[in-house]
């Protein structure tokens, strides 16, 4: 695999086997990259809108007050907060609604007998949502006894797991990157290895090290970026794949794909070939301003 | 071989913004140098070399030739006494200031060093390019050195296809291409048949008339002797007497 043309003139010679081993594990591991970096946005997606969902809504448990029947203090209590600033609808559950919940879980012969809750089912307005103290204070100014359930919990429990997984997929990214410039560094000590004899022609007809390690930066930097183009489109195709079979929401409902996720990781060839080119130039300085490095230049 | 080989190099040296050329290319003082563990190579060395001058270095196999070129070319450093080029004390200069004292000085090597990736062309042009010019300012100047070199036929050729003379001259012209201030040129007359040799000197001669100073190391006295140069024979790591 040759990704650029060989230039005739260029200083440095192309070892073509070595070359294409370190595209191919370049490609690949931006491909993992871009994986990685899709999974991260998904995931924070998903979780901001569970989190959106979840700040939507409140439970409000009414506790029916002495001579008042639970339905009485549960519609009471809707009426209430239909009322209240940030609330778009509040809707008391009767019995068999909340019956309708239950049946999947507990089956037909308990439930006629079993106690339960009256609950009032709210809607928020979700640019101004109202909180959950507020609402207990008009239930309170209304006389009723009741709790209210924000689902912060619940909040905070799908935030912090989709943070985890944010985390996780970024340190996969940096990992993979670690590994890309580990490859490269070992690609520029071998290139600096195999090509001596032109690195010791090059200084001798007057090429500082800065100069000789640009050769391997530039040559490296156009490898990755062509590798990470190879790489970013093999991701891009999966994508696209994921998207076109599985419609909006993928082919995994949790972790929904959007065309966005696109732009995330179309500079990946050039994050590859920055990263290869530090890369190559930290090792091409330090490898020929080393005491083996100096001896094979000036062989 | 064409005729103009025998002629004075047509080419104006292609000498651009470097320091004022030294009266003294080289000087050593009581220069030592031995590689690490091993007995000295070198032992005393003194030698100036003034500007325009033109010496070979004689001696058998092994009396220290290319460890003094090694030294001159700054490919190691004394391990006694004081080396200077072009003025300045190089003595203990740092790798990093190295190769702006070698774009001042053209290196022929016995086994020439050519880059077998590139044609004829940009092996010659090869100092001119790493000291930042343009191929488009460079070009036609490559070209005429080629020509004068018998190479003109030969501009787009690798060295594997050159032979050896072929490769000789190009060898030397890669050295001269960018008008050093001093040659240093180990055996390179080695790998030529006597003619050849003869007409390589020549070239040397031409470019020495033109104030290059031009130091050759070769273990053929009677060449040395024919070029009515300096002579310095190297015998036992000092040098032990000049003639010319």
């Amino acid at each position: 695999m040759r990704l650029f043309p060989n230039s005739s003139t260029d200083l440095l010679p192309r070892e073509a086997a070595g070359e294409t081993w370190l595209a191919g594990v370049i490609a690949v591991l931006c491909f993992i990259a871009c994986l990685a970096a899709v999974s991260a946005s998904s995931a924070d997606r998903a979780a901001q809108g569970w989190a959106r969902q979840l700040r939507a809504e409140a439970t409000v448990q009414v506790r029916p007050r002495v001579g008042e029947t639970g339905p009485t203090a549960a519609a009471r209590a809707a009426e209430t907060l239909a009322g209240t600033d940030g609330v778009t609808e509040a809707v008391a559950l009767d019995r068999r609604a909340a019956e309708e919940l239950l049946r999947p879980w507990l089956g037909e012969a308990v439930l006629p007998d079993m106690p339960l809750p009256f609950l009032v089912t709210v809607r928020l307005d979700p640019d101004a949502p109202a909180s959950a103290v507020t609402l207990s204070r008009a239930l309170a100014s209304a006389g009723l006894d009741a709790s209210v359930d924000d689902h912060a919990q619940w909040r905070g429990d799908v935030e912090r797991s989709a943070a985890l997984i944010t985390i996780l997929a970024g340190f996969a990214f940096v990992l993979t990157a670690g590994a890309a410039a580990a490859a490269i560094v070992y690609a520029t000590r071998a290139g600096l290895m195999a090509r001596r004899s032109v690195i010791a022609t090059l200084s001798m007809a007057g090429a500082s090290d800065a100069a000789i390690a640009w050769l391997f930066q530039r040559r490296f930097g156009l490898l990755a970026a062509g590798a990470g183009a190879v790489g970013m489109a093999l991701a891009l195709l999966l994508i696209a794949g994921v998207r076109f079979l599985g419609g909006g929401a993928g082919l995994v409902p949790a972790l929904p794909l959007a065309w966005s996720d696109a732009l995330i990781i179309l500079p990946c060839p050039l994050i590859a070939a920055g990263v290869a080119m530090i890369s190559a130039r930290l090792a091409a300085l330090s490898r020929l301003s080393s005491p083996v490095g100096r001896e094979r230049k000036l062989a | 071989m064409p005729d103009r080989f025998e002629n004075l190099m047509p080419l104006s040296p292609r000498r651009a913004a470097v320091p004022l050329a030294s009266s003294e290319p080289v000087r050593l003082e009581g220069v030592g140098f031995g590689y690490a563990n091993r007995p000295d190579v070198l032992r005393d060395i003194n030698l100036v070399l003034t500007r325009g001058s033109f010496h070979f270095l004689t001696g058998p196999s092994g009396a220290g030739k290319t460890s003094l070129l090694r030294l001159l070319t700054l490919s190691e450093r004394p391990t006694a006494g004081r080396l200077s080029l072009f003025g300045s004390d190089v003595t203990d200069i740092a790798d990093q200031e190295v190769h702006l004292l070698r774009r001042r000085m053209g290196m022929v090597f016995q086994d020439f060093r050519l880059l077998d990736h590139l044609d004829a062309f940009d092996n010659a042009a090869l100092p001119l390019r790493l000291a930042g010019q343009r191929r488009s300012d460079y070009g036609n100047d490559v070209r005429e050195m080629l020509n004068w070199v018998g190479l003109g036929d030969r501009i787009t050729a690798r060295p594997p296809a050159l032979s050896g003379g072929e490769q000789q001259r190009l060898a030397i012209a890669r050295a001269v291409m960018a008008g050093p201030e001093l040659i240093v040129a180990d055996e390179p007359t080695g790998s030529v048949d006597p003619a050849m040799a003869d007409r390589l000197m020549v070239l040397f001669q031409s470019l020495n008339r033109q104030g290059t100073t031009v130091l050759i190391a070769s273990h053929d006295e009677n060449i040395a002797a024919r070029s009515g140069a300096t002579v310095l024979r190297l015998d036992g790591g000092t040098i032990r007497e000049g003639i010319g």
